[in-house]
């Protein structure tokens, strides 16, 4: 977070949802929200766009199963040229176990790297701690801050919505 | 409730003369007992599973204490009533020379070391007990499971819905040994001489994605004619899910019984496949396009699943390339190269069974509210929300 933000949190999920349906009239602009559990319709209340990430998954199985056959297809009919029971070199049916394999395979460890990378969660990532309650049992919800001005009448939408808790990081 | 109108009657028996028609060409043109009752066989076979496979449905969900199946469940109720009509025509086939034409193993008089040493099981008089108990055993549960279905519908008291859970669990297990077995009566015994363990899944597995597809195709005529307003995108998704997952098993099987064929190189099961890729090269690979790599093209997206104009000419390919499935299955060892085909008779005859069927189902939604409006899950299912 580069700029400064304001945290919240709230007691329970139902009112997490009412309270983000009240500041998002306010016109507050939600950076994000934590949550010890999945919350249902919690993407579509605060208008989380789709994930790349299915994206991210369909390039890496179709480049894994791309990579799977033509290693094969390479290593069978020029690398290590092997008559196994008379089966033909350029051997398709044989060849089907590991190209499922490597799609699966490269789609997982891609979609796995690209969250890491995104994300920042590198060897020797901080966790960024925005309110230690937020790592029990509290529903987070961090916003924009703007100016000192804004910052005030944000905080009053929110203690109006119901938060608690509020605390401004500059 | 719906109305089995004028309109549709007259529609469905228009679709069951032109089927009639097509079996007096094939009598007529001299195309042969072998492929004639070839043709009744596998149509009667086809469409009598997707009746056990509607009635599937709702047993499977009703086990899982599901609630979203609930808006759609009256339409897998109803393909249900086809299961008897189903087993009277296959049994007329089998009594009016479909054993003779379709089976080798009738011909008693010569039988080879192999057919011998399956004597045991393949004779006439285990077949037909095989065959009641088999329709005994569907018939009486799918009634079973409908009547229940009805009374918790009435009166929406849990006790009706815990006897709908038993006898939908007695439904299932019943279905998963029965289906096998009957696989290898009526479609593997066709080829006496071959077998594979796999056969009687990879056959459940093909009914099943054209079952659940033929209730979405099912729903969306509904739809079109009114019936029905309560389903939503978030139903179609979660079969479209089906249509798109059990496509990929089914792949899945069709290739695990393949390739150790394959690989293995056995000449007493490879003749299997060498007599398809030799003679049925063309259906043998659209088989595949078809019921694989279409469905898992189209229905790979979110959004695909959602809509209905991708979700439902997918469920009608599906139906074809099923069709396609057991004419393959079928067709080689019963009829053979030289006189098989796909012609007035095979399009006719199955026009005129989907006329039946449609006939058969539509009465069976006539006999039950659609809206299940008492069952406990129906709120659920009107508010339901599916993610991905």
């Amino acid at each position: 977070m580069n700029n400064s933000y304001i945290t919240a949190y709230y007691y329970d999920e139902e009112e997490l949802l009412e309270g983000i349906r009240q500041i998002k009239e306010k016109g507050v602009e939600i950076l994000d929200v934590m949550t010890p559990f999945p919350v249902h319709g919690l993407d579509k209340a605060i208008g989380l766009r789709r994930s790349r990430l299915t994206r991210v998954a369909f390039w890496g199985g179709t480049i894994g199963a791309l990579i799977g056959f033509l290693f094969q297809a390479w290593v069978f009919t020029q690398a290590y040229v092997i008559n196994f029971g008379g089966k033909p070199f350029f051997a398709v049916p044989s060849f089907m176990p590991v190209t499922f394999e490597m799609a699966v395979l490269f789609s997982a460890f891609s979609m796995v790297l690209a969250f890491l990378i995104y994300f920042k969660l590198g060897p020797g990532a901080k966790p960024i701690i925005y309110d230690e309650r937020s790592t029990d049992d509290r529903f987070l919800l961090i916003v924009k801050a703007g100016d000192a001005d804004e910052t005030k009448n944000i905080e009053k939408a929110l203690s109006q919505a119901g938060a608690e808790g509020i605390k401004h990081k500059a | 409730m719906f109305k089995l109108t004028k309109k549709l009657q007259t529609i469905g028996f228009a679709m069951v003369a032109i089927g009639l028609l097509a079996l007096a060409y094939g009598f007529i043109a001299g195309l042969g007992g072998d492929r004639i009752i070839a043709n009744l066989h596998l149509n009667g076979f086809y469409f009598m599973s997707l009746g056990l496979i509607g009635m599937f449905f709702v047993a499977v969900h009703a086990i899982a204490e599901s609630g979203w199946q609930v808006s759609m469940q009256r339409v897998g109720e109803a393909m249900s009533y086809f299961i008897p009509v189903g087993g009277i025509i296959m049994l007329l086939v089998f009594l009016f020379g479909g054993m003779h034409h379709l089976f080798e193993w009738t011909d008693e008089a010569h039988l080879d070391r192999i057919l011998l040493g399956k004597v045991a099981y393949l004779n006439q008089p285990f077949f037909y007990i095989r065959f009641a108990v088999f329709f005994a055993g569907w018939i009486l549960l799918a009634w079973m499971i409908r009547k229940t279905s009805r009374e918790l519908d009435i009166n929406g008291d849990k006790k009706y819905f815990n006897k709908l859970r038993k006898y939908s669990a007695f439904y299932v297990v019943f279905l998963a040994i029965t289906s096998v077995i009957s696989s290898w009566d009526w479609l593997m015994s066709i080829d006496a001489h071959w077998f594979s363990t796999l056969y009687g899944w990879y056959v459940f597995s093909s009914m099943l994605v054209t079952g659940f597809s033929v209730i979405v195709i099912f729903t969306f005529v509904l739809k079109k004619m009114g019936y029905m307003q309560h389903v939503n995108d978030e139903h179609i998704h979660d079969m479209a899910k089906y249509m798109f997952g059990l496509s990929i098993f089914w792949a899945y099987l069709w290739f695990s019984q393949y390739m150790l064929i394959w690989y293995a190189n056995i000449p007493e099961e490879t003749i299997y496949f060498y007599e398809r890729l030799k003679y049925f090269d063309t259906i043998f690979y659209m088989n595949l396009i078809v019921n694989f790599a279409i469905p898992f093209l189209l229905l790979m997206t979110r959004n695909s699943k959602r809509v209905f104009w991708v979700v439902v000419p997918v469920a009608v390919i599906i139906f074809i390339g099923h069709w396609i499935d057991l004419y393959q299955l079928i067709m080689p060892g019963a009829v053979g190269h030289e006189a098989a085909g796909i012609g007035f008779l095979e399009i006719g005859l199955t026009i005129g069974f989907i006329g039946l069927f449609m006939l058969v189902t539509f009465y069976g939604l006539s006999k039950a509210p659609l809206v299940p409006k008492n069952h406990p899950f129906y709120e659920e299912s009107l508010h339901y929300h599916t993610n991905y």
